[in-house]
């Protein structure tokens, strides 16, 4: 960095002068330690003391370094701290009430992802939230939680977020900011907003809702444009088509007996997944004899999880599901639906028109959010048809924004940019210039905007072109509230004060209404006052708090039926699509639409299908790959819409034909240090008229590979007894039930006496039947025990250390093979492998059961992972764990070493947990059962499939499962006697279709 | 008298196979032959070789250095591979080490006297060879700088070895093997020592030389003692010869992994180790003899006699192969099947198929007493020997770690560049050694030599 010399010397007095001109908040001085860190901050030094950049350069002299001393000395002094205090302190004379060091807290506040948000319980310790769970009060989550809810606690500490207001690259204060800003608001009121743009990611918060109604009366002239890059416009567009007015959508599957996903994800992804998932896998569990059990149709151009554990899945490419829909509907009569199925669909229709006739009112037909409106307004009607509506299909008023909103909305914008309209363009979250399709090109007409300003946690693209960046705070930092899929509302509390200078959304949006010192508290309070939207008094409140939402405050539930000639209408508009190879844009199942890229657990966590990290890629069926000669991981050129891009190909078995996958959320140029440059960017080929597929699509192999980071190579089980599948109609007739007869020889005979286990015996169990594959238990793992990423080309050298991994097996037909998911993490052998192998005594077998690690002792020499049959011993290869990052020192999990490289790692069953949950129970000299224990993988998953606990109690769902018949064990036969089990995979086929 | 001069001449020419030593040789001339090796004038070729040698240890101190900065991670390991190159030059080189202690203690106690001129270096490249293995378990570890841990040593942290690991069996093993090793190299080299000394150009070769000698005058009694002593030594490392590379051996077979649990590794490591070392010793005795003209010492016959050793270790090595085979068809179980069916037909079948001809195809030509008197051909087979152990060693190690029970964690392996360097590097470390020793010490025995000449029989049978 240049700066030109000044003859005169150090200035502290003008520094502290300028720094503090407008700066008498701590807010903004908790930061400066954090800035210190910084380029900007060097920047800002080297500024300001231009004498001080020689003297890194040559060597100093003692006044010079005394001079350089003393500023950072100044500049320390005038911080206030929100990390560890360089100050002397001083011990508590009263300790702080509730504050225990060392055991942790929880609070409850939401989750925003979207415009819907996820009930949450935050574990913080010593003031340093840690974890994330579900809150079990919430509807949208009993408890669970998905992957991105989990991963959300790095989203907070991730050490590339903004960390300081900025003007052209200049680090400035807040004050600062609302000096200038101020009176262009001022001169835009007198406008009356004429020239006020502000986009804002579409949101059901009522608090924000309830500011942009004020500031639309403040700047009546001005727009605020909520667009979703990825969410369910089009299905709301085709339920206003359907009933005649807009409405909010839910399900409940609690009653559901048949289910057809059409194109839908329904069990992971979306805000009502997580209790969608729950309410399936309850009709789905088969415990004691009952034999009863959902079924679940998945019909799908793009593979899905949901998907993946159906009882049917039918690939078919856009085209042609849309044929199979009408001609379901046609099948079920709905009116004004002409259709006939394609011959080879026939079965298929029948079936499944008859399985739904057979259960009115008990069955459900859901569109994903991706297809046409007109698609979501003939399933509206064939549920319609079904008596489906108000007991499976919820019809609720609209929660979220809607006027001014959506892609639409934004395409007017930017012809209101190019056309010079804009005076200032406020750019509050989202990242417009990534995540919408590039005929929108939204960065180069937003750069025709007077003053452009930033608000976002990341100096991300849309940052780029503006010229004040304001760090946004995280919502475990920030006050604000968020509905829930139900509409339930939630109130989101900080948990911390702001990591950097940043601030939240409601005190934003406050400022804009002219109080730039609003405090986030004040405001959402004032939501829910008479005020507002609904009036909580204290005691409410303050109970709203405590549960983590506000009861009673859901949108009113509506009773409509959809209109007989909406479906007929829809119906007519559909026909005649012709069929060609067509691109399908789904958001990542990781990384979503590229809000989570710079986030290392959800960027190294496989993806469902093709267990792929750090990169999307373009999926496609094995035939069309055969058929246009692309191999797998060649990069391929993809043209369409007259654009072009290049992309890595991935053969998916089961992947409909002539149809290909592109996943959002990658290709970003300024996500931050893990984000940038993994993958490629789906936008570039999406429209706002079509964003979700994309017609005519031309593919032509290049021959060069780009390598792909997959964690599982080999996807045939070789035959070997590792998952166990039956139907329920086998169970029935008492078949099906895998025993151990086969295996003549009994692999745990010994001579020696088994070991009794006293006291308490830690056993866990994982229900394959309910298991979806979502990956919220991976990265609830990585979360709890403090595990490490390790980056793409690591996980290509097949060092990923995730503890829990979730395997993957095809079995059958190329062309729509059955998927078989398997958690795996350490089974904890009775007779452990890797105990007799280490020369150090490094992993022990605990007298509860649990094989232990013991981190000091391991020297590294990687046996016990070699004779593990299980494979899910870790070993750090590098120096994996951040020991760096400041931010990321916060985020850990006090009560779990952070491993050293050379060290052997694995799962050892939340054995933090266990020891808390065993000296609870003795304090307070409770059963275990009462103070409850849950491993962080059971606790966080949505289908409740995994049980943990102590099998020497015969009442714990744990034992209950475990001396199931349908509990297996694997690699039973090399005599390890593992602890872990699992409940065979058990599905309800339709007979007219298994027999075809 | 002339007849029975010659009777007698006949049967002791007879009884001492003069074929292990040149005609015309006098114990004069054999010390003078020996000691002017280390005496004369360093030949120009040493420094050639020497120079190319520490460069190689150049190499190996910059992967080591490089190794202890970054961890384990610069090595292709990964998971399901843990063990890779570390791990299969580990064996290579403790196998290679088996034929020197073969040659001086089983040899010795059997009084196969025609060893005498090749058990001094033999003994040597145990010594180098046990040196460049015992590296390679303390690389490897993920914290080398806690090697410790595996010593019994009384701590203060209560931890002691977990004695059920083969790899504290291992600990003992190699570091007893060591142990007797140096000792027995070093109490046969005492005469020569003191031989140097006498001959020494200067003070400071004789002041050395004479401290190593140990005040060695050539006594009775110190003959004696001697003879006592190299035989108890010979005693000790005889069941060293087999207990190492069982030991080593059992760091697979105690393991569940198909293609490492199998009773047959201990014997047929064990004729590996012998198979594999006396490769190295062709491969090293064939230019030595040439450069130092040593050929009257190591004769045609010794390269004959070692041919055989090859072909008959050799044949229980491919036995060995051929029981694995079956066992894994006749087990019954899949995984072990799928080992073996993996070995011929998986990714690393090349491995497996350069592995049978190096070790099966290529021995087959020492049937030929042709083939074994040639000194070429002898070369070449022994070439292709030291390159199929090192590639058996791979098969075992990596083909059967990258696909043993569960497919979902099935991998490939790679050696990295820092793999390749730290393999090539110990070879430098090998040579380097071994370049010290021909300058610095007799490479062959001056003493024992000497005792198999006619004059020494001679007398013998005189008195």
């Amino acid at each position: 960095m240049k700066s030109e010399p000044k003859p005169n010397g150090l200035r502290v007095e003008e520094v502290r002068e300028r720094l503090s001109e407008a700066g008498d908040g701590p807010a903004y001085w908790r930061s400066l330690e954090e800035l210190a860190q910084t380029d900007e901050f060097h920047e800002l030094l080297e500024r300001e003391f231009p004498t001080l950049l020689p003297l890194e350069q040559s060597q100093a002299s003692r006044r010079r370094f005394l001079q350089f001393m003393g500023a950072s000395l100044a500049l320390a002094g005038l911080s206030a701290c929100s990390l560890q205090p360089e100050e002397r302190i001083l011990p508590y004379t009263k300790q702080p009430e509730e504050i225990v060091p060392g055991k942790p807290l929880y609070f409850a506040s939401a989750h925003p992802n979207g415009p819907f948000g996820r009930g949450i319980l935050v574990e913080s310790h010593m003031g340093r939230p840690t974890k994330i769970e579900g809150n079990p009060d919430h509807p949208s989550s009993l408890g669970a939680t998905d992957l991105f809810d989990q991963a959300s606690i790095l989203e907070l500490y991730d050490p590339d977020r903004m960390r300081a207001p900025s003007y052209l690259s200049t680090v400035r204060s807040w004050e600062a900011f609302a000096a200038d800003l101020g009176p262009r608001l001022e001169a835009q009121r007198a406008l009356g907003g004429e020239g006020l743009r502000v986009v804002l990611p579409n949101t059901t918060s009522p608090t924000v809702l309830h500011q942009i109604g004020i500031l639309r009366q403040r700047f009546p002239k001005a727009r605020f444009v909520a667009y979703e890059s990825a969410g369910s416009a089009q299905a709301r567009a085709g339920f206003r088509a359907a009933f005649g007015r807009p409405v909010h959508v839910h399900y409940d599957l609690s009653e559901a007996e048949v289910l057809v996903c059409l194109d839908h994800d329904l069990l992971t992804e979306g805000p009502g997944s997580v209790r969608y998932a729950r309410d399936f896998a309850r009709r789905r569990r088969i415990v004691d004899g009952h034999h009863e059990m959902n079924r679940l149709y998945a019909v799908e151009s793009s593979p899905t999880s949901t998907g993946q554990i159906a009882d049917h899945r039918l690939p078919l490419s856009p085209v042609r599901l849309e044929g199979f829909v009408l001609a379901l509907a046609a099948a079920l009569g709905v009116e004004g639906v002409h259709a006939q199925a394609e011959p080879e669909l026939q079965t298929w229709v029948d079936a499944v028109a008859a399985d739904l006739r057979a259960r009115p009112g008990r069955s459900l037909v859901s569109a994903g959010d991706s297809l046409r409106p007109e698609l979501h307004t003939i399933v509206m009607a064939i549920n319609d048809r079904l008596n489906n509506i108000g007991r499976t299909v919820l019809l609720q008023e609209p929660v979220l924004l809607s006027e001014g909103s959506g892609l639409e909305a934004l395409r007017e914008l930017t012809t209101e940019l190019r056309d010079g309209k804009v005076d200032l363009l406020l750019l509050l979250g989202g990242n417009p210039a990534q995540d919408t399709p590039a005929d929108l090109d939204f960065a180069s007409a937003a750069a025709e905007a007077g003053l452009r300003v930033r608000f976002s946690s990341h100096d991300d693209e849309t940052a780029e072109f503006c010229q004040w960046k304001i760090p946004l705070s995280h919502p475990l930092e920030s006050w604000g509230d968020i509905r829930g899929h139900d509409g339930t509302v939630a109130i989101v509390q900080p948990l911390i004060a702001p990591l950097f200078a940043s601030r939240s959304v409601v005190e934003i949006l406050e400022f804009l209404a002219g109080d730039p010192t609003a405090d986030g508290l004040a405001v959402v309070r004032r939501t829910w006052t008479a005020d507002g939207v609904a009036d909580l008094d204290d005691k409410a409140w303050r109970r709203a708090l405590h549960d983590g939402l506000v009861r009673d405050a859901e949108p009113a539930a509506l009773s409509l039926r959809v209109a007989p000639a909406a479906a007929a209408a829809a119906a007519a508009s559909l026909a005649g699509t012709s069929a060609s190879a067509c691109l399908v844009i789904r958001p990542d199942p990781t990384v979503g639409d590229g809000r989570f890229a710079n986030n290392g657990w959800l960027q190294e966590c496989p993806k469902p299908h093709t267990r792929i990290t750090w990169d999307n890629a373009l999926l496609l069926a094995p035939r069309t790959a055969e058929k246009l000669g692309v191999s797998n991981e060649e990069l391929v050129l993809l043209r369409a819409n007259g654009r072009q891009m290049e992309v890595a190909a991935w053969i998916l078995p089961g992947h409909a034909e002539d149809t290909f996958t592109l996943h959002l959320g990658y290709g970003r140029r300024r996500a931050g240090r893990v984000g940038n440059g993994c993958g490629f960017d789906a936008n570039r080929l999406r429209t706002v008229d079509s964003p979700w597929r994309v017609d005519g699509v031309e593919i032509e192999p290049l021959g060069r590979r780009y390598r792909l980071a997959s964690t599982q190579l080999h996807a045939n089980m070789e035959g070997r007894d590792l998952i166990r599948h039956s139907t329920v109609a086998e169970l029935e007739h008492g078949h099906g039930q895998h025993t151990e007869e086969g295996h003549h020889l009994d692999p745990n005979a010994s001579l020696m006496p088994g070991f009794t286990y006293e006291g308490y015996k830690w056993g866990m169990t994982v229900d394959l039947s309910t298991c979806t594959g979502c990956n919220a238990c991976v990265i609830a793992c990585q979360s709890e025990n403090n595990i490490s990423i390790v980056g793409k080309d690591e996980v290509l050298n097949g060092r990923e250390m995730h503890w829990m991994r979730i395997d993957r097996y095809f079995e059958g037909d190329l062309d729509q093979p059955t998927t078989y998911l398997q958690p795996v993490m350490c089974q904890h052998c009775e007779q452990a492998p890797c105990e007799v192998v280490c020369p150090v005594s490094a992993t022990v077998h605990t007298d509860e059961g649990i094989n232990a690690m013991a981190y000091n002792r391991c020297v590294g020499t990687r046996y016990c992972a070699n004779n593990c049959p299980y494979k899910v011993r870790r070993f750090n290869f590098y120096q994996y764990a951040d020991y760096e990052s400041d931010t990321l020192k916060l985020m850990r999990n006090p009560d779990v070493t952070i491993r050293h490289r050379g060290v052997m790692e694995k799962c050892n069953y939340c054995l933090q947990r266990v020891n808390h949950a065993k000296i609870e129970a003795t304090v307070r000299d409770l059963p275990l059962a009462e103070v409850g224990l849950q491993s962080a993988c059971q606790q966080a998953c949505p289908t409740a499939a995994i049980e943990f606990g102590d099998l020497n109690d015969s009442e714990a769902p744990v034992t209950q499962w475990a001396q199931s018949d349908l509990a297996y064990g694997i690699l039973t036969d090399l005599g390890t006697r593992p602890r872990t089990s699992y409940l065979q995979r058990v599905s309800n086929p339709n007979p007219e279709l298994a027999r075809s | 008298m002339a007849d029975v001069h010659q009777t007698r001449e006949e049967e002791v020419k007879r009884m001492l196979r003069p074929d292990i030593v040149g005609a015309g040789h006098t114990p004069t001339t054999v010390t003078d032959k020996i000691a002017t090796v280390v005496t004369a004038e360093t030949p120009k070729w040493w420094f050639a070789g020497a120079g190319m040698a520490f460069s190689m240890l150049g190499v190996f101190l910059i992967s080591v250095a490089w190794l202890f900065y970054k961890g384990v991670g610069i090595w292709g390991i990964n998971n399901p591979v843990f063990w890779g190159f570390a791990i299969i030059n580990f064996v290579w080189w403790i196998g290679i080490g088996h034929a020197g202690t073969l040659i001086s203690a089983i040899l010795l106690l059997l009084r196969q006297n025609w060893r005498n001129s090749i058990n001094r270096f033999a003994e040597a490249m145990t010594i180098f060879a046990v040196a460049c293995a015992g590296m390679f378990p303390l690389l490897h570890l993920g914290r080398p700088y806690r090697f410790y841990y595996l010593l019994p040593i009384p701590n203060t942290f209560d931890l002691w070895p977990q004695f059920r690991s083969p790899l504290i069996w291992d600990v003992f093993a190699v570091t007893t093997y060591a142990l007797v090793s140096i000792l027995f190299w070093y109490v046969g080299l005492i005469p020569d020592l003191a031989t140097l000394r006498d001959r020494a150009k200067n003070r400071f070769a004789a002041t050395i030389y004479g401290m190593l000698a140990a005040g060695w005058r050539g006594s009775t009694r110190h003959w004696h003692q001697y003879e006592v002593a190299s035989m108890l030594l010979a005693g000790l490392a005889t069941p060293l010869v087999v207990s190492v590379h069982t030991v080593v051996s059992f760091d697979f077979a105690v393991g569940q992994v198909p293609g490492w649990h199998t009773t047959i590794f201990p014997p047929y490591f064990v004729a590996g180790a012998v198979f594999a070392g006396f490769a190295m010793v062709i491969t090293l005795s064939v230019p030595l003899r040439y450069l130092f003209g040593l050929e009257d010492f190591i004769t045609q016959r010794h390269l004959d006699l070692m041919g055989k050793v090859m072909l008959a270790t050799g044949l229980i090595v491919v036995y060995g192969y051929a029981i694995e085979m079956f066992i894994g068809w006749y087990s019954g179980s899949p995984y072990e099947k799928y080992m073996i069916w993996n070995r011929l037909t998986g990714p690393y079948r090349y491995a497996y198929y350069s592995l049978l001809l190096c070790n099966f195809v290529a021995v087959q030509f020492l049937w030929s007493s042709r083939v074994r008197n040639s000194i070429p051909g002898l070369f070449i087979v022994a070439m292709f020997v030291n390159a199929g152990m090192w590639i058996e060693r791979f098969v075992i190690v990596v083909t059967s770690l990258h696909r043993d029970f569960m497919p979902s964690s099935w991998g490939m392996y790679h050696g990295t560049i820092w793999d390749w360097s730290t393999y090539i590097g110990t070879i430098g470390l090998f040579l380097s050694l071994l370049f010290l020793f021909i300058r610095f010490l007799p490479m062959i025995s001056i003493f024992e030599m000497r005792m198999i000449l006619p004059e020494a029989n001679k007398m013998k049978k005189v008195n």
